[in-house]
């Protein structure tokens, strides 16, 4: 089995995996990171949503040798200890959750939604850039509105870096 | 109202670790050793096992064991059941077909177990599956409802298929009704086959511990107590001192994980065969074929009306479908939690309704969100509308004049409806709906080119289920109560054990509102356990609405008495007698003095029991409840649709979603919005995008999101929100329950507004663009032609 190599929440890491194995299988199962979740399989549902590189990608439809080298952050690694990624304190904030299981992949894809989209988005683009993720709780108009507000969120966040 | 009490928005206590990705799922569950299972699933819908070979599979790297029903019945594991007895019309008993949890000879859906693979990864038992060789007798195979009884049988016990024939009300009376009748509305519905699909999917780590010799059994469950019983009492796995059964965090169930499945079954058991702990997770494929699904009637409904549009009477002839084998209360849902509920909110003085419940070679059907009320309201929200048109009557007026006004109200089926006020969540559902402006945007739709038109949905449901008398009359194999146990720790801290289940519901913060309240103490000190049978002594779980309603009144009456119990050591601590004790804001005071002693400080006094002899008062400030509620309760309200079509394209957009909903007391108003919003995008989902398709072969052609539209953010509008409060008087807390009311007003509500669009009622759910631009071409054709 090959061994692989990669920086994921900004720590070196590497672990044996067949040439089969998913990145998915790969943060769970041998990394131990279990907030990264499998809901379809088929990438369509985006419960498994991280980001490799920068971008948002799904790590159920991505084999892990395919990630040799690169930078992986998942869930785990948005938040500073107890202090929140803005995207995550405003789910909290508009209860943009309910049984959870989404959550992870949701705020990973709007974290990269407002990378590409900017601070200010509307409701329309909103619901569509979450065309693939899918939640069964909360229909969504909570998580559109934590979005909106977490996208604002991460403006401030953005400034006082600055 | 304080910032953390009944009443208040409070923030969910549970989303730190959510948000985190710090949650506990079964599949997060790891254990040292573990081996995985595969479960070898039946490609035919219906076939004889003639031989299965799988020497070949055994000898495959990394596979410890291969089973089959064979190996279950060896070791005497009993088979799934059915926990709801229904008999006939002639009192016979319904006709349960056995369900064994690995195939017997016979597979009878296609997903069903014919074997399970145990193996050191998940890719090793999936590789080795593909070496066993199975020999199938395939037989003729039927998926369709309507034509069940006319197919080969599924179970030797029913050669027509039929599991029962059963009703239920008046039939004189209602063939009296309709004798009179000045005009009845006729109309044939189907209720369409949905898949509930939580985003987590199925999934069990077993154990068994040599030393002890207990079983432990990590599932996706929505009531633990209840497998627990199952799998001990029914199964045979273990006696209930011997297995432990644990829910953590739970994503998401919707009915679909109140039932004991094979799968869970063969792990804990295959557990001591194998001598590790075995883990299986089910990938949506499997989620699709073997989860137990929802809804599929065929129905034909009649409304009797007198002259002055009043109903006199409803007649309904229901065709079920329970699928292959019956799931766990399969039985209990297209009889008494459907049809008691088709009075609707409407003073009908005659219902008769018949149905027959059918086996088809399609997986299991049982309770989704609603369970049997949706089908009912679809059913009674359809007709009226219908009956309105025909009538030329405004659907909303002939609603009103119609409504129940009077309360308590007996229906001619079982319910005693115990309070309401119907017409207050119409009045105020059309204001903020601005009815009055719908012929104006209609015209403005018509001007682009558009269709425009308006649903309403005026449910109610039975939810809290339920008194366990009564549901024992009915055939319920269980009670229906729920327990709590509250532990005050010595220093004022408390612990609360609750038999009810959160997955997703929020329990941990509305539950902790609740004590947090009554005891006058930071919701800080409040934890909320549950889901674990070594920590929970016994619970019912949490479906129909009922955590509310049934497990948060146990919580109340078990802090009943701790605060009697707390009054007798403050009353020992300030030489008082406890009746003279008041208790408020935390504190306990001397009545008519200053004299006076906090929670915290009569938490520590318990325990200390310096004050006291033990003669006089026990040590300690522990308590449990165990509550059975005295009626179900009646959420009720009205949902208004309005919706655009393209002609066109046959894109149905959702312009506006109005709903008044009456959930008697509302603990956290914010939790309580987000089920509404939940149970109408699943509503909607029914309406216009899900559908569970089998093809004649009884092969699934939905088994993945690919093909099973499951609602997403641009298919669903906002919700405009509004309530009505009248109390429940049937529970100490005055709670309705609101968890399914969405997803049992909704469907209706769409269906009522496109066919209002359309001007002809021949529209089937899913309406998908390309149904509706069947119907709307015919629409517009008609239009033309007048």
């Amino acid at each position: 089995m090959p061994m692989i190599h990669m920086t994921v929440n900004g720590k070196a890491v590497k672990g044996h995996a067949e040439p089969r194995t998913l990145l998915v299988e790969f943060i769970r199962d041998t990394l131990r990171l279990t907030g990264t979740h499998v809901g379809c399989d088929t990438s369509q549902c985006g419960a498994c949503v991280v980001h490799v590189d920068g971008h948002a990608i799904k790590s159920c439809t991505t084999l892990a040798v395919a990630c040799e080298g690169a930078h992986v952050t998942t869930i785990e690694g948005l938040a500073h200890g107890t202090d929140l990624h803005p995207m995550q304190e405003a789910f909290r904030e508009h209860h943009g959750l309910q049984c959870g299981y989404c959550t992870p992949g949701m705020i990973m894809s709007a974290v990269d939604m407002v990378n590409r989209k900017g601070h200010e988005l509307s409701e329309h683009t909103i619901r569509e850039e979450l065309e693939g993720n899918i939640c069964r709780c909360t229909g969504y108009h909570n998580i559109v509105k934590a979005v909106a507000a977490g996208a604002k969120a991460m403006q401030g966040m953005a400034k006082a870096a600055e | 109202m304080s910032a953390t009490g009944i009443g208040a928005p409070v923030k969910r206590r549970e989303d730190f670790r959510f948000i985190t990705g710090k949650g506990q799922y079964t599949a997060d569950v790891n254990r040292h050793g573990q081996a995985y299972a595969y479960f070898l699933r039946s490609p035919h819908a219906h076939a004889t096992i003639d031989a299965i070979d799988y020497a070949e599979a055994l000898k495959m790297p990394g596979v410890c064991a291969i089973y089959t029903g064979k190996d279950l019945a060896d070791d005497k594991i009993g088979g799934l059941i059915c926990g709801w007895m229904i008999h006939s019309k002639d009192g016979s008993p319904m006709k349960a077909g056995a369900h064994p949890a690995l195939a017997q000879g016979k597979v009878r859906y296609v997903g069903d177990h014919v074997a399970v693979i145990i193996a050191d990864t998940l890719a090793e038992a999936k590789d080795a599956a593909e070496k066993i060789n199975v020999t199938y007798g395939v037989l003729p195979a039927n998926a369709d409802t309507a034509s069940a009884m006319k197919s080969a049988a599924v179970h030797d016990v029913a050669p027509d298929n039929r599991v029962y024939d059963w009703h239920l009300g008046d039939k004189g009376a209602t063939e009296a009704a309709f004798a009179k009748a000045a005009h009845i509305t006729k109309l044939d519905i189907v209720n369409n086959r949905l898949v509930p699909n939580p985003m987590e999917p199925r999934a069990a780590v077993g154990e068994y511990e040599e030393g002890s010799g207990v079983f432990c059994l990590h599932t996706t469950s929505q009531n633990p107590h209840v497998a627990r019983l199952v799998l001990s009492a029914f199964i045979g796995i273990a006696p209930e001192n011997k297995l432990r059964v644990i829910a953590p965090d739970v994503g998401g169930g919707f009915g679909a994980k109140i039932f004991i499945y094979a799968e869970e079954t063969v792990c804990v058991w295959a557990a001591k065969k194998v001598g590790r702990p075995v883990k299986w997770t089910a990938d949506r494929t499997e989620a699709f074929l073997a989860d137990a699904h929802g809804r599929d009637h065929v129905s034909h409904a009649e409304l009797a009306l007198d002259a002055n549009n009043k109903i006199i009477g409803l007649r309904v002839k229901t065709t079920a479908n329970l699928g292959a084998y019956l799931s766990t209360f399969s039985s209990s849902v297209p009889t008494y939690l459907y049809a008691p509920l088709l009075s609707g909110q409407y003073n009908i003085p005659a219902i008769y309704a018949e149905v027959d419940a059918v086996y088809t070679n399609t997986a299991p059907v049982d309770a989704y969100r609603g369970a049997g009320r949706p089908e009912a309201t679809f059913l009674v929200e359809r007709i009226i509308e219908v009956a309105a048109r025909e009538r030329g009557l405004d659907p909303a007026q002939f609603r009103q004049m119609n409504y129940i006004t009077q309360f308590p109200h007996q229906t001619p089926l079982i319910f005693a409806y115990d309070a309401g006020d119907f017409n207050a969540s119409m009045v105020k559902a059309l204001e903020l709906a601005d009815y009055k402006g719908v012929g104006a945007r209609k015209a403005d739709s018509a001007a682009r080119g558009k269709l425009r038109g308006v649903g309403f949905s005026s449910y109610i449901e039975a939810c809290g289920i339920a008194p366990s008398a009564a549901v024992g009359s009915l055939g319920a194999g269980v009670g229906l109560w729920e327990s709590a146990e509250v532990r005050v720790n010595a220093i004022g801290t408390v612990e609360v054990l609750t038999g009810s289940h959160s997955h997703g519901q929020g329990h941990e913060t509305t539950f902790a509102q609740l004590v947090s309240d009554r005891l006058g103490i930071p919701i800080e000190h409040v934890s909320i356990v549950h889901g674990d049978t070594d920590k929970v002594q016994m619970g019912m779980g949490t479906y129909g609405s009922r955590s509310g309603a049934v497990g948060m009144s146990a919580i109340s009456k078990a802090l009943d008495k701790i605060e009697a119990k707390a009054k007798k050591v403050a009353g020992f601590v300030l030489e008082a007698a406890d009746t003279d004790i008041e208790f408020k804001d935390g504190k306990f005071t001397v009545k008519g003095t200053d004299k006076t002693i906090d929670f915290g400080s009569v938490a520590l006094q318990a325990y200390i029991a310096h004050k006291f002899t033990g003669a006089q008062l026990e040590p300690g400030l522990k308590e449990g409840a165990f509550y059975d509620p005295t009626n179900f309760t009646f959420p009720a309200g009205v949902h208004i649709c309005e919706v655009e079509i393209d002609p066109d394209t046959g894109v149905t957009r959702i312009d506006r979603w109005t709903a008044v909903d009456d959930f008697g007391a509302v603990i956290n108003p914010m939790i309580v919005e987000g089920q509404v919003h939940g149970g109408i995008a699943q509503g909607i989902g029914q309406a216009l995008l899900e559908g569970a398709v089998y093809d004649k072969d009884g092969q699934l052609l939905t088994a993945s999101y690919m093909d099973y539209a499951m609602p997403r953010a641009d298919d669903l509008p906002n919700y405009k929100l509004g309530f009505t409060e009248t109390r429940c008087p049937s529970n100490p807390l005055g709670i309705k329950g609101c968890g399914e009311a969405g997803a049992i007003a909704a469907p209706p509500a769409v269906i009522n507004a496109i066919t209002d669009a359309l001007g002809h009622e021949n529209i089937a759910m899913p309406a998908t663009p390309q149904a509706v631009w069947r119907a709307a071409q015919h629409a517009v054709m008609k239009k033309a032609a007048e």
